[in-house]
């Protein structure tokens, strides 16, 4: 076990560094900067903002210089935002978003898992279709027009939930709901087919040939089975779900992350772009990790190499 | 006539499919004392794993008895509630599967599993269970039982895995074993320790089994009676010496024939079958094998025959036993 994460770690290190030497590259082959405004500066004024954040050296020193900080937890100063270091921002950005995307997805699961298994008990019979009319809606409305649609009924129509912000619960409602709203599906989808497959499994006929009580043969021999497929799944989308939604942000009016990815591109901000997808990729990684133990815990016939 | 334990009489079952009803069961009885070993054979689809699994009532749901009866150990299961049954099963009648690869949970340690069953049916605490769970495994012949109980379905070999299925199944004494093809999924040396081992516990618990099985080497090591299926219905009842040395109809008459002999001197070609069983959606008016028979007549096609008694509990339903029956008697 420690041996498997030490070895995962260093990949996870390897990965990381191919992400940032990639996008590094990728991102002064778009043109246009970060200074370039439709009021352009003089040339002494942007020679002046180059040498400021190191731009005006060769692109390889740069890219030295930017590893050896990044090494020492430095990612340096957002070019656009001025007078704020690139980790605090993103610091900020993700303890909003990821608030609210953990309790998005805490909803989705609560909710996904079960209607999945209902479901799947229903196979065929009217609570199935109801419950796939649903999930299939889930699945195929954006997040934007889930958010428009609630807030037309609940703001506009009913005045009972705020438009704007994050200070209270009722804050909450709207937003969580617009971003739980496609993993609930999605994750009902799962449960549903992989539930079907176990519940033909032979060894629940066996549970039921032993006298189990159904909630004891669903509980104990069926879910813990059927659940793999939704921790596979899970691993991504938390680590998507908690880095924010630029939709469902901008909508809501809520100051994360999601809005820095894209701001940060649009501006040029080089470095803002740089701590962006590096924090991401960092995510994904430890969050596919946490998946591979927890179906380890979970399944004792998968083994770490 | 002394108590029965199993008690099957005219039983009809059927599944209702999308496509129509598929008669599953067509008037099955069978009778069976405490003790009693009991083979059924038959090709598959035969209703031989139906029978027996309506006795635990473990049918999908689509799968109803639409007739007769069916009493167990004074139970009349076919007006039991699901929850009833929950507390016959695997208390007073189990089960052992044909494919122990996949009939334990891969997810649950064997002795979670064994302990399970013994923790539902009896007021053992989880020591007590584990106490009975390393006897249980000592009595299936499982070495170092201890440590097995740690250990999950896939570090055992397919074996000791049907042995532990054994072990679940006799956790709690039951009155009836339900051995479904036990032993069609191992290789043949392992398939004899395993028979061993049932009839040894057998005698240990004095309980009764019904063997299902298509393999007639089986049944005739370990069975007392063998009823032969086919299509639904028992067409053949006897002593393993009746079927084996008198078989009267044509169906036993032909898996006889279609097995292999090992004292045959010379190389005598295997007499398979022909055909392919009725399709049980649209079961023919007559007898069912009557298109594959060899010594078909009008009426086997036109109406079902009767039960005939060759001698003492031995029957078979055939036109051709009446036929004789009929010039015997009218002589």
């Amino acid at each position: 076990m420690g041996k498997y994460v030490a070895k995962r770690v260093l990949t996870s290190i390897l990965t990381i560094w191919l992400v940032a030497t990639i996008t590094f590259l990728l991102m002064f082959l778009v043109p246009g900067g970060p200074f370039l405004a439709e009021k352009a500066p003089s040339a002494a004024t942007l020679e002046a903002l180059n040498k400021r954040f190191g731009l005006d050296q060769p692109k390889i020193v740069q890219y030295k210089n930017y590893m050896l900080n990044l090494l020492q937890g430095e990612m340096g100063e957002s070019i656009k935002q001025r007078g704020r270091m690139v980790q605090d921002i993103i610091f900020s950005g993700f303890k909003v978003s990821a608030r609210l995307g953990g309790i998005a997805i805490l909803v989705a699961v609560c909710i996904g898992v079960p209607i999945g298994c209902i479901a799947a008990f229903n196979r065929g019979k009217w609570l199935d279709s109801l419950i796939l009319f649903f999930s299939t809606l889930g699945i195929a409305v954006p997040g934007f027009v889930v958010s428009t649609v609630l807030m037309v009924i609940f703001s506009v129509k009913l005045d009972l939930l705020p438009t704007y912000g994050l200070t209270s619960f009722a804050h909450y409602i709207m937003p969580v709901s617009a971003l739980a709203f496609y993993p609930t599906a999605y994750i009902s989808r799962l449960m549903r087919s992989s539930m079907l497959e176990v519940l033909g499994q032979d060894y629940i006929r066996t549970a039921r040939a032993k006298g189990l009580p159904q909630f004891k043969m669903i509980f104990k021999h069926a879910l813990r089975n059927a659940i793999l497929p939704v921790v596979t799944y899970l691993g991504p989308l938390l680590a998507y779900t908690l880095t924010g939604s630029v939709v469902v942000e901008k909508i809501f009016t809520i100051p994360g992350l999601g809005n820095e990815f894209i701001s940060s591109i649009i501006n040029r901000d080089y470095t803002m772009i740089m701590g962006t997808t590096i924090f991401l990729a960092t995510l994904l990684i430890i969050m596919n990790m946490l998946v591979d133990i927890a179906y380890k815990i979970i399944d004792p016939r998968i083994k770490f190499k | 006539m002394s108590e029965l334990l199993l008690n099957i009489q005219n039983e009809r079952l059927s599944f209702f499919t999308p496509a129509g009803e598929v008669k599953a069961l067509n008037d099955v009885t069978i009778q069976m004392k405490e003790g009693d070993v009991l083979g059924i054979v038959g090709e598959s689809g035969s209703g031989k794993s139906v029978t027996a699994y309506s006795i635990m009532q473990l049918l999908p749901h689509t799968g109803r008895v639409v007739g007769g009866t069916i009493e167990f150990n004074g139970h009349k299961i076919n007006e039991m509630s699901e929850k009833e049954m929950q507390a016959i099963r695997g208390n007073e009648v189990s089960i052992i599967f044909q494919d122990p690869m996949t009939s334990l949970n891969p997810v649950y340690t064997i002795g979670n599993q064994i302990r399970e069953v013994i923790m539902l049916h009896t007021k053992k605490n989880r020591k007590e269970a584990n106490e009975r769970a390393i006897e249980l495994l000592t009595l299936v012949g499982i070495n170092e039982p201890a440590k097995r109980l740690k250990q999950y379905p896939h570090e055992l070999s397919g074996g000791m895995r049907q042995r532990v299925m054994i072990a679940i199944a006799l956790a709690c004494e039951p009155k009836l074993l339900i051995a479904d093809e036990p032993t069609t999924a191992l290789d043949v040396t392992i398939q004899a320790q395993i028979l061993e081992l049932m009839m040894e516990l057998k005698d240990k618990i004095g309980m009764s089994i019904i063997m299902i099985t298509h393999d007639l080497g089986i049944v005739a090591n370990m069975c007392q009676k063998i009823a032969v299926m086919y299509a639904g219905k028992i067409v053949e009842y006897g002593t393993v010496d009746d079927i084996f040395y008198n078989p009267q109809h044509e169906y036993t008459k032909g898996l006889l024939r279609s097995i292999p002999k090992l004292n045959d001197t010379e190389h005598k070609k295997l007499v398979p079958i022909e055909g392919t069983p009725v399709d049980l959606l649209n079961p023919p008016k007559g007898c069912p094998f009557a298109p594959r028979c060899n010594s078909c007549m009008k009426i086997c096609l036109n109406k079902m025959p009767e039960y005939t008694e060759v001698n003492e509990g031995h029957i078979s339903a055939c036109w051709l036993l009446q036929k004789k029956e009929f010039e015997q008697g009218g002589k």
